[in-house]
């Protein structure tokens, strides 16, 4: 912050300043009310999941093995959606 | 130096002397005359600005808001229609607490299309979280301008302030102002030295999402810098005048309101030709006087009922209109009012709407009516058109 040093300068006002690293600091996990699941049967492993989700948060671990993480999934099924072997099925979240 | 120059050109010499660092804005008129007189003033190496032209007002807003967040002195302006598109990113400069200057220059809203002035168009921007000053002269404008950077930039206020000035009665009118000098300018307006501003070796984000949990205490925090800005307004107003040698009222301005029974309330340049009609009635021995609001927000609650106290009819007359109510003005000065010892009457005049002359005739059928009792009326209506409709 470039804060004067001659005269003594008030804070910042509330909310002006965010640090980076909101995004993971929100958890937007809560928000939705569908997760994806996968049928490893009809998985290719093609990565399409991976990268069409917004949120960046599935990850492929190994061939034919992904991971959706829940703290941040908001359930938008952006992936079943674009899965071309159907393989996601949104299904709805029990809490 | 004394110039014979028009409100436009006095407005760009006021612009220039603050040496903003970027200017953006989109011409639109009767704003027109400012930005082309800024713009040359920049070609022509006069000022170190940046003039950015871009493709809409709402581009003009962001371009300013984006020159205010990485650390530079910035100014708009605009119109009517110009603002109304505008007014997403006014709510959002305010909100970042982005300190800079745009003239409103005052002009009716569409539909019917009307380049005309009233006072519609920045009235309906009031809540926006823009400090707003009216002038009633080109003098006050220019003088304006140089207070208004210096009153958004201070730490206690942070929020932008717009300068509004009636469309061609003042932007198009030739008047004698005084242009201070550079050096005068410089000596009362210190270098912009914001308190935040982006920078990619401290990185953050401005105008982020804010939850439930913390909105409201955001907007707590403006209001409150809003309402203790006053101060500040007046401050500027004062130091001003040590430094300049001219006074034109702080938040508001009293004209032979002494043992005044009736008091007339507005804003703008209606003032000077209501001061006129006042020395006119005074010589026939009516009690009236003119009571300027120079200052409309923050609004100015305490210096109203003061300046009001002795009134006993109160007429707020405006060049605008809060469809399905009352004018908005003057429903202000009510609630200011309301509850006081000796409470006034106040009554609402809505006239001069869409460039319509506002006379000394308009004034005398303010005056009339308002003494027979009627409490919100538009003076100045020709009859003869909606009896015909």
């Amino acid at each position: 912050m470039t804060a004067s040093t001659k005269k003594k300068r008030r804070k910042p006002p509330l909310g002006i300043i965010t640090r980076p690293g909101s995004s993971l600091r929100n958890k937007t996990g809560p928000w939705g009310i569908l997760r994806p699941v996968f049928d490893w049967e009809k998985c290719t492993g093609c990565n399409t999941c991976e990268i069409i989700c917004p949120e960046g948060c599935i990850r492929h671990l190994e061939k034919k093995q992904y991971e959706a993480d829940f703290e941040y999934c908001k359930g938008c099924g952006m992936c079943a959606a674009a899965c071309p072997f159907d393989a996601i099925a949104m299904e709805e979240e029990h809490r | 130096m004394r110039k014979m120059i028009e409100g436009s050109q006095a407005v760009a010499e006021a612009v220039g002397l603050c040496r903003p660092g970027v200017i953006s804005a989109y011409p639109i008129t009767p704003q027109t005359h400012i930005v082309e007189e800024l713009s040359q003033m920049v070609a022509d190496g006069e000022i170190e600005a940046e003039y950015v032209r871009v493709e809409s007002e709402h581009s003009a807003a962001s371009v300013c808001l984006g020159a205010v967040a990485a650390g530079s002195r910035a100014y708009s302006a605009t119109t009517s229609q110009g603002l109304m598109l505008m007014a997403e990113v006014l709510f959002n400069i305010a909100g970042m607490r982005l300190p800079m200057v745009i003239t409103g220059v005052n002009r009716a809203l569409s539909a019917p299309l009307s380049i005309w002035n009233d006072q519609q168009d920045t009235l309906a921007v009031r809540d926006s979280g823009w400090l707003q000053l009216y002038a009633e002269n080109n003098q006050e404008v220019l003088d304006m301008h140089i207070q208004a950077y210096k009153i958004t930039e201070d730490d206690r206020v942070l929020l932008p302030v717009m300068v509004c000035m009636d469309g061609f009665v003042l932007t198009h009118t030739y008047e004698t102002v005084d242009v201070p000098t550079q050096e005068e300018v410089d000596a009362f307006l210190p270098p912009y030295d914001p308190l935040y501003k982006l920078d990619p070796s401290d990185p953050y984000t401005m105008g982020a999402f804010a939850g439930p949990e913390l909105y409201q205490e955001i907007r707590f925090e403006i209001q409150r810098d809003a309402l203790a800005s006053k101060d500040v307004v007046k401050e500027a107003a004062r130091d001003f005048q040590a430094a300049f040698g001219r006074w034109m009222g702080d938040v508001v301005d009293a004209y032979r309101c002494e043992g005044a029974d009736t008091v007339y309330v507005a804003m703008g340049s209606v003032i000077g030709t209501l001061k006129d009609w006042v020395d006119i009635r005074r010589e026939k021995g009516d009690k009236i006087g003119v009571l300027k609001v120079r200052c409309f927000r923050p609004f100015p609650l305490d210096e109203l009922r003061e300046s009001l106290a002795n009134a006993k009819r109160v007429v707020v007359l405006e060049k605008a209109v809060s469809v399905g109510a009352y004018g908005i003005l003057p429903g202000e000065v009510r609630a200011a009012l309301c509850g006081q010892p000796n409470q006034p009457s106040v009554h609402a005049a809505v006239t001069g709407l869409g460039g319509r002359d506002i006379t000394f005739d308009t004034f005398d059928e303010m005056e009339e009516r308002s003494q027979a009792g009627e409490m919100d009326f538009f003076a100045g209506l020709r009859q003869e058109l909606l009896e015909a409709s």
